[in-house]
């Protein structure tokens, strides 16, 4: 932490300048760990469909956000799916998993749900919303158990 | 006129220091779903959910909206409610402002803190300026070591009534299937010798940080008699803040500060014709950070007299045989899932008031409770719980 002297008008003010550092770990759980696996090992995506309305989650979840059912069904849904809307980075960040990344929301065949993921090998005009995209998996060796084991989607 | 409020329902989670088997929206989910069991409702009966959690202690920024599905909030009014370690019983205000208003017949409250994905006291120490007490302030503990010191000097209590303390709580939590530790202590020797963490706190003598979720569903005396045959009164609730050590002073730097429990007693006794608490009152469940601080907290709330506290601790007052039982859960000491730790308190006050704790009910008829919590700058809340009658 540093201690800085601005002015103001005719006063001096010190000024604080520091870092609050806080650790985290966040647990994927049973459910999230298991759609994780299949992904890594299996190239399967894993939904759960809610057996009070039948609403079927991608990525699958514990619980309805339409009708507090409990779910405990794993159904596999398509690699491919829709695009529903989607936004263009223009600019950089570390917070980005790629250099301007095109986020899209896709709804995947079997899935009632969109799910937030990115687009490639498209040219950022001929994407349009209804598209019919593809996931593109890391090879076996490079797949980590992550979201990001899907690289992109891909046109169709 | 007010409505009377009334504990239709409560549920709680199996606190541990890990829940990496779920994710926190659905830890906190089993706890509302116990909740819902207990009461015999579903969601859709809840009228509007508050809940409790302290922001940055998991290292996520609103925590809550994560798990708005999972504490059943879709659609429905309600909000997190923040204050520091008594933020599990903020948000049973909420729920209590709110049923008593009129607002709605029927609310949830869920406090909960999963402690395996951050580091509370990294959070605790941004809580203060820079300026006058960054270097001072490193969590909880150096407080209650304060505490404990200040205690030990005016009251001539030992290092071995804290063990004492520590002791009850362990066989409270070892009757408790919810409760984090459980250690089957068999003697003071084993908190003496569980070396010094701040002195003259001791590694048994503090709380652990724990994973945990806790539900408690209130409604209107009218609605409780037709959802539960075994409603409890939420009788009232005081809630007294004073300031955080924000500029380098602190009213009393001893630690024996007792302004906001003063304050926060005299306003609850008052208003309920309590004369005599040791008397009226049946059982507590304590906020009791360290082992040293139930003592303090006896006295705080004329559950003893001054400087008397650690007598009802050598003279078995306070165990689950004794006139006054206290934290027949096995208290923070034994379980502490910060957003939750409160709301448990009051949770557990209602299942002896219900003669629904198990193992760990007291021997004692319970007809009146008192449960309360501290946190941050020494905020007091405070509640009272009745038999329905």
């Amino acid at each position: 932490m540093s201690q800085v002297t601005i002015k103001l008008e005719d006063k001096e003010i010190y000024v604080y300048e520091g870092q609050i550092y806080i650790p985290n770990k966040y647990a994927a759980g049973t459910i999230g760990s298991k759609v994780l696996i299949n992904i890594r090992d299996k190239k399967k995506l894993l939904g759960m469909r809610c057996p009070e309305c039948n609403k079927v989650y991608f990525p699958a979840r514990q619980t309805c956000v339409e009708c507090f059912g409990l779910l405990d069904e794993y159904v596999e849904v398509s690699d491919k799916g829709t695009v529903m809307t989607y936004t263009m980075c223009n600019e950089s960040t570390i917070a980005q998993p790629v250099d301007t990344p095109i986020y899209a929301v896709i709804q995947l065949d079997g899935a009632d749900t969109g799910f937030v993921h990115m687009l490639g090998g498209v040219e950022p005009e001929k994407i349009s919303i209804g598209m019919r995209v593809k996931a593109l998996f890391r090879e076996k060796e490079d797949r980590r158990g992550s979201v990001l084991d899907i690289r992109y989607f891909k046109p169709l | 006129m007010a409505n009377r409020v009334a504990i239709v329902g409560v549920g709680q989670t199996n606190h541990a220091s890990n829940r990496k088997d779920v994710t926190q929206a659905e830890m906190i989910n089993e706890a509302v779903r116990a909740a819902l069991i207990d009461a015999g409702l579903k969601m859709k009966d809840v009228e509007a959910v508050f809940t409790s959690n302290m922001e940055t202690f998991e290292g996520i920024y609103l925590p809550d909206h994560g798990a708005s599905a999972e504490l059943g909030m879709i659609g429905k009014p309600g909000f997190k409610v923040a204050t520091g370690g008594t933020s599990g019983a903020s948000v049973i205000c909420e729920g209590f402002y709110m049923v008593s208003s009129g607002m709605f017949d029927i609310t949830m409250v869920v406090g909960f803190e999963k402690q395996d994905s951050g580091d509370t006291t990294a959070a605790i120490t941004a809580a203060t300026t820079p300026v006058w007490g960054k270097g001072a302030v490193t969590g909880a503990i150096g407080e209650f070591a304060k505490q404990a010191l200040s205690y030990m000097n005016s009251t001539g209590a030992t290092e071995e009534h804290a063990s004492l303390v520590r002791l009850k709580a362990d066989r409270a939590a070892c009757r408790n299937p919810h409760a984090h530790l459980r250690l089957g202590l068999s003697s003071t020797d084993e908190v003496m010798n569980s070396g010094y963490l701040v002195w003259p706190l001791k590694m048994l003598d503090f709380c652990p940080q724990s994973c945990g979720a806790c539900a408690i569903i209130l409604a209107t005396g009218k609605k409780a008699k037709k959802i539960t045959n075994k409603p409890v009164w939420l009788v009232d609730a005081e809630t007294v803040h004073q300031e955080a050590f924000r500029a380098g002073t602190f009213g009393d730097p001893t630690g024996t500060e007792t302004y906001t429990q003063h304050v926060a007693c005299e306003n609850l006794y008052k208003r309920n014709g309590i004369t005599n608490p040791r008397k009226q009152i049946h059982l507590a469940e304590l906020y009791e950070p360290s082992s040293w601080e139930e003592m303090n907290l006896y006295e705080h709330f004329h559950l003893a007299e001054p400087n008397q506290g650690w007598k009802l601790v050598e003279e078995g007052v306070t165990d689950i045989d004794g006139e006054l039982p206290v934290n027949m859960s096995g208290g923070v000491l034994s379980t502490n899932p910060i957003g939750a730790t409160p709301t448990i308190r009051v949770a557990e006050a209602a299942l002896q008031i219900r003669g629904d704790a198990g193992d760990r009910q007291a021997h004692r008829d319970v007809d009146v409770a008192l449960a309360s919590a501290l946190g941050g700058p020494n905020w007091t809340v405070l509640f009272l719980l009745k038999r329905f009658t």
